[in-house]
């Protein structure tokens, strides 16, 4: 929560939000992040569809997949449905050694 | 409904935005939240969703922030059924007397378990009968998971819940799981279907088909619950396959009251030694570890053998034709 | 018209173009929703009729249609009533302005079908505007009035008229209508507040997939509050509006009400008064100008709005009676009198000179009071009067003790 709270004059009534959720990023949740083996990666898009967070996106243009890790919550489901086992969950330490 | 099947690929899904947005409060390895994507995925045009108090309603929309991004009332949560008549009423009268746009809007209402088979069926069983033209989808993560994980009527035979704790007396629910679909049959609605999110293609197709029937429709998706299930987050779409594969949850739709398998369930039937045991799909899960201990195991036969019967039925229904 | 209370709210809703109706039935509202069907099933009316499978989706039903844009109605009583509470507290939180008629019935055990006031006392929190009529032809004109109070975008509530039991929903009164077109234009189309969305767009209040919104989302302990003020002010410009509309419908029927808030009968020299709400208030109206030829100054002041309740105008209308009976409908058992009495007491208490109040609970389970029981109560307060002695501040009229 960055921004002051406001007050009832401030705010529409009943409730209606403000803002969209796209604003909140769940990604400090995770413990361990997707590492991908782009070599054994057949664009299969399970990961795509069946990430809760839809933090993994296909990006037509470039034909290939994208992590929001801002997103992510390190569930490992698209690891565990990975065909190819193109997705490994890390620890971010690990990842970086 | 439209003879026309619907096709799609899975760039074309993948390149459609999410209109149930990221940044929701689910938590981690929840497949009710990919059942929520997929079926916003399937939709068509204008739509608008209500729901049933519950954890996909609390995720998606914690003031002042939301993340549905078609209109979306949640009211209560017995209710979601009764949402969903009266904004249909509101459209059709609305159009009809030229106060909106004269174009078809669809209404998609959905519910856990709880706010369905529970608290939600006497809403659902008013809006079934009077015909409202909506979807119900009825996202069943078996018991109520908002609140606690409390047992709820769909909560299966065995499981341990925070109300029907496995106790050194009582080994979890006695009770069996409250067959949902086949009281919507009952009602002799124009399409009922089972559906779970590890076959999203046929997740998809099914919202798509039930939007297309110019009344009621009602759709079973199982979605697994790490946390009320004590399961591993990363399976739960693999339990999701399982709970097929074992035939603990067979996929399957009805029109008009005809059944048929769908493709997953179907290959079961023709190919029976590829069913698995019970015992696969229970095992991992710790609201069913109790019943691997001697005292319990006639629970496990027990689960085997409902599930079995359940499943002979069911095909015998697809074979005769008979609801 | 000769027309029952009953028809005539049905009669009201068909004129006022309402675009759904979702309701029960339940005695002695059946007729609303009688009469109402046949005018659907002969096709009199535009509406989306929704019968639904009980009160709480009945109310359910017209939050959402009314969340959806459309104009909504209702009625219910009694047990009904108490069924939908819940719903009644999420369709004044969510700001829609549904508008319902209760036939007011006494509440189970033992279970009673005739009249009294504690069903709508029992949503007296739940943030609708409520509204009492005296007779078959304030019914019609309330229901109408409702519409156009409830709608204003700055007011955005809910409100309840109560016609009382089986006396009024039941009886045959001369009703005296207005044109469709006369009143087609005096409620005119529904108004929506404007809100701002996720989108960042400011627009009407309604769901419209042009301008998608999130209605009835989870509001935490640092914001809940902010809502709840938010319906506080809505009461409060209703306050207003409900003085306004009886104005501008006085132009229209050459009727009006008191004030549209209260309204007073020979309270300007009355020494002791009697306070209520509904259809009693006729009969004492009588009493009093019988009273007034043997002398006495009594007086008989009518609330018709019991929420917003009109402190300022109770304290006005009473400002120089010396003894007030506060006569109630309904009963709150553990409390120091009821609900109607408490609130006059309670509005009257800042003043450095106040009247003597007292409460007398009548009526309950349909109990019939007589005009000769009626009259025993200013004679109570006669004596009060004389002698400045309170013998028991509750009292229980009618009641075989």
């Amino acid at each position: 929560m960055s921004s002051k709270e406001k007050t009832w004059k401030e705010i529409s009534i009943a409730g209606v939000p403000s803002k969209s959720s796209i604003g909140f990023l769940t990604g400090d949740w995770k413990t361990y992040m997707p590492v991908r083996d782009l070599e054994k990666c057949t664009l299969c898009l399970t990961c795509v569809m069946l990430c809760p967070e839809g933090a993994i996106a296909f990006l037509p243009e470039k034909n290939k997949i994208k992590i929001d890790l801002g997103f992510c919550k390190g569930c490992g489901i698209c690891a565990n449905e990975c065909p190819t086992k193109a997705i490994t969950m890390k620890m971010p330490e690990e990842e970086e050694e | 409904m439209t003879t026309q099947e619907w096709k799609f690929t899975a760039k074309d899904i993948a390149t459609k935005p999410d209109l149930f947005m990221s940044g929701h409060r689910a938590c981690a390895g929840c497949a009710p939240v990919t059942v929520l994507r997929l079926i916003m995925k399937a939709t068509r045009g204008p739509t608008i969703v209500t729901q049933a108090t519950g954890c996909m309603e609390i995720v998606g929309s914690i003031y002042p922030y939301t993340s549905w991004a078609v209109p979306w009332l949640h009211t209560a949560f017995e209710n979601a059924a009764a949402n969903a008549s009266g904004i249909e009423a509101a459209i059709k009268i609305m159009r009809k007397k030229g106060k909106i746009k004269d174009e078809h809007i669809d209404v998609i209402a959905l519910a856990g378990d709880g706010g369905t088979v529970d608290i939600g069926l006497q809403a659902l069983s008013g809006a079934m009968e009077r015909g409202h033209d909506f979807l119900f989808v009825l996202y069943d993560n078996e018991g109520y998971m908002n609140t606690g994980i409390q047992r709820s009527s769909s909560t299966p035979i065995g499981a341990s819940t925070t109300t029907s704790p496995a106790g050194t007396v009582i080994p979890g629910k006695l009770e069996k799981k409250k067959p949902i679909t086949e009281i919507m049959l009952a009602h002799e609605i124009e399409y009922v279907a089972t559906a779970t999110p590890y076959y999203w293609k046929d997740l998809i197709t099914k919202v798509r088909k039930g939007l297309e029937v110019e009344g009621p429709a009602f759709l079973h998706v199982f979605a697994p619950c790490p946390r009320g299930w004590r399961s591993d987050p990363a399976k739960s779409m693999e339990y999701s396959k399982l709970s097929v594969e074992t035939c603990v949850f067979p996929i399957w739709e009805a029109v008009n009251g005809k059944r048929q398998l769908s493709t997953p369930s179907k290959v079961i039937s023709l190919a029976p030694q590829k069913k698995k045991p019970v015992k696969a799909y229970l095992e991992g899960q710790g609201r069913f570890r109790h019943l691997f201990t001697p005292q319990n195991s006639h629970i496990l036969s027990e689960i085997q053998r409902t599930t079995d019967e359940r499943w002979e039925k069911l095909l015998q229904k697809c074979a005769s034709g008979a609801t | 018209m000769a027309m029952n209370g009953d028809e005539a709210v049905a009669y009201a809703v068909k004129q006022c173009d309402v675009d759904v109706v979702a309701a029960y039935p339940i005695t002695p509202q059946t007729i609303i929703v009688e009469k109402f069907s046949e005018y659907v099933a002969n096709g009199e009316v535009q509406t989306q009729y929704v019968c639904t499978e009980s009160e709480h989706s009945a109310m359910t039903a017209c939050l959402a249609a009314g969340a959806t844009g459309a104009r909504t109605f209702t009625a219910s009583a009694s047990a009904g009533l108490a069924l939908m509470h819940e719903m009644l507290y999420v369709t004044s939180g969510s700001r829609v302005p549904v508008v319902m008629a209760i036939a007011n019935r006494a509440l189970s055990a033992p279970l009673n079908i005739h009249g009294d006031h504690s069903d709508s006392m029992a949503e007296r929190d739940s943030g609708w505007i409520q509204l009492y009529a005296e007779n078959a032809q304030e019914a019609y004109d309330s229901i109408i009035q409702a519409f156009k109070i409830g709608e204003d975008i700055n007011v955005s509530l809910p409100v309840i008229v109560g016609i009382d039991g089986f006396t009024l929903s039941h009886t045959l009164e001369r009703v005296d209508t207005l044109p469709d077109e006369v009143l087609r234009q005096f409620v005119g189309q529904r108004q929506y507040p404007l809100v701002v969305t996720h989108e960042g767009k400011t627009v009407p209040f309604k769901l419209d997939p042009a301008n998608p919104m999130t209605m009835g989302p989870n509001a935490l302990q640092n914001y809940y509050f902010e809502f709840k003020r938010q319906q506080e002010e809505g009461m409060k410009n209703a306050y207003k509006k409900i003085q306004d509309v009886n104005c501008e419908y006085a132009k229209l029927s050459g009727r009006s009400y008191g004030n549209g808030l209260i309204d007073p009968y020979k309270l300007d020299d009355a020494e002791i008064a009697i306070v209520v709400l509904g259809s009693t208030a006729g009969t004492l109206k009588v009493i009093v100008d019988q009273l007034r030829q043997e002398g006495i100054k009594a007086g008989v002041l009518r609330i018709r709005a019991f929420r917003p309740f009109p402190v300022d105008d109770i304290k006005n209308a009473l400002k120089n009676v010396k003894v007030v009976a506060v006569m109630d409908k309904s009963m709150s058992p553990g409390g120091l009198g009821a609900a109607v009495f408490n609130e006059v007491r309670n509005a009257l208490y800042d003043q450095s000179t106040r009247p003597i109040v007292v409460n007398y609970i009548f009526g309950l389970g349909g109990r019939d009071s007589s005009p000769r029981d009626l009259r025993k109560v200013f004679e109570d307060i006669i004596k009060i009067a004389r002698t400045g002695q309170v013998e028991k501040t509750v009292n229980y009229l009618g009641l075989r003790e």
